[in-house]
């Protein structure tokens, strides 16, 4: 049975809801503190763990708020193909960053 | 004629119609806006060294928009819960409540927008750059035929990488005043608009097609807000599944902007 169609307390999903805001207030706070932070000179690392904290955020709001953590199979279906395609997407971005012609050099 | 499977389950797909149709749905806008943050990544590895922008997107709006979102998505998922328990009353403050923070975010990106447009870089003809928010033209400001004045807050710099990063310790001591320039210096004029440069192209589209969605979404769950209570009388359980269908949407535009906000604002 997924969440839509289990019985509903609107109580609980009031307790849930709060839950979920102080740690998505928690989450951007600690994106912004990351950002700000001195971690070395340049943005790669910066970048990978604001990233990261952006996925645990984006984990509540899908797993939680869109009942995707108790979903049917045929949506988890869709979204695992949905994530490859994304995946290939990101992957031909990355490929093409050093498809450079034979020859030529980036400085 | 009766529209099946608007309430009850599908047996093959143990779903009503709708809610199948907007996980189709959502799983085609994940490869738009994958389309345009694998842009991003392009356009910005691809800038020269030192002339990707830091800082130039204000935090703390970034910020507030970020919490408004989270919370019209709480509003929302309350507004689903309070149909559920047939409570119709909760379920319009929830939604009047979801309104107003998308109109609040929607508010405070017009006044981000606003910021850009009217700060303005000009490239002087003694190689220099003034760049900062106009002040004022002159009654006889012409850039075609090189008459009047135009007045910036902001400064001169002699090197366009010193505009890109502002979070360095020296655009931060940077002493901002106003800065009056003749048109007849000016070789090249532009405001912070999609054309200004790649980020500015970049931010202003996936930010615009975000706040399009934002708009779309605000208007449906008006719709459904003002116009609801026919159907709430007549068929509730449908009305319900409506109400899911659309803050599955919302959830996604939050979805979007968690990751434009640190993308944009943060790195």
């Amino acid at each position: 049975m997924s969440e839509s169609e289990k019985p509903v307390s609107l109580n609980s999903y009031v307790r849930l809801c709060g839950v979920v805001f102080v740690i998505v207030l928690c989450t951007t706070s600690a994106m912004i503190a990351t950002s700000f932070a001195h971690l070395g000179d340049g943005w790669t690392l910066k970048v990978a763990l604001i990233l990261a904290i952006a996925v645990v955020n984006a984990f509540l709001v899908a797993g939680y708020l869109m009942h995707l953590l108790s979903e049917k199979k045929l949506i988890y279906g869709v979204l695992i193909f949905t994530v490859l395609f994304f995946i290939g997407l990101m992957g031909l971005t990355m490929w093409a960053m050093s498809d450079f012609p034979t020859g030529t050099a980036v400085r | 004629m009766d529209i099946p499977y608007t309430v009850e389950s599908r047996p093959d797909t143990g779903l009503y119609n709708a809610k199948l149709g907007i996980w189709l749905f959502l799983a085609s806008e994940v490869m738009l806006f994958g389309g345009l943050f694998s842009a991003y990544v392009l356009l910005r590895v691809g800038a020269a060294p030192g002339m990707w922008p830091h800082g130039w997107l204000n935090v703390t709006l970034g910020t507030i928009n970020t919490l408004l979102l989270a919370l019209s998505a709480i509003t929302t998922l309350l507004a689903w819960a309070a149909c559920k328990v047939r409570d119709f009353t909760k379920f319009r403050i929830f939604h009047a409540c979801t309104i107003l923070l998308a109109l609040s975010f929607l508010t405070i990106k017009s006044f981000e927008y606003h910021d850009k447009l009217i700060h303005y870089e000009i490239v002087l003809n003694n190689g220099t750059f003034a760049d900062g928010h106009l002040v004022e033209k002159s009654a006889d400001f012409d850039l075609a035929k090189k008459t009047g004045t135009i007045t910036l807050h902001g400064r001169i710099v002699d090197d366009e990488k010193e505009l890109m990063d502002l979070r360095t310790p020296e655009a931060r001591a940077a002493k901002l005043g106003e800065v009056t320039v003749a048109a007849a210096d000016i070789v090249k004029m532009g405001n912070y608009g999609p054309r200004h440069n790649t980020f500015t192209a970049i931010y202003f589209t996936m930010t615009g097609l975000h706040a399009l969605h934002i708009l779309g979404g605000t208007i449906v769950i008006f719709y459904m807000w003002a116009f609801g209570g026919a159907m709430w009388k007549t068929d509730p359980e449908r009305f319900t599944n409506r109400i899911e269908v659309s803050g599955l949407f919302w959830h996604f535009v939050d979805l979007v902007w968690i990751f434009l906000f640190p993308v944009l604002y943060l790195t």
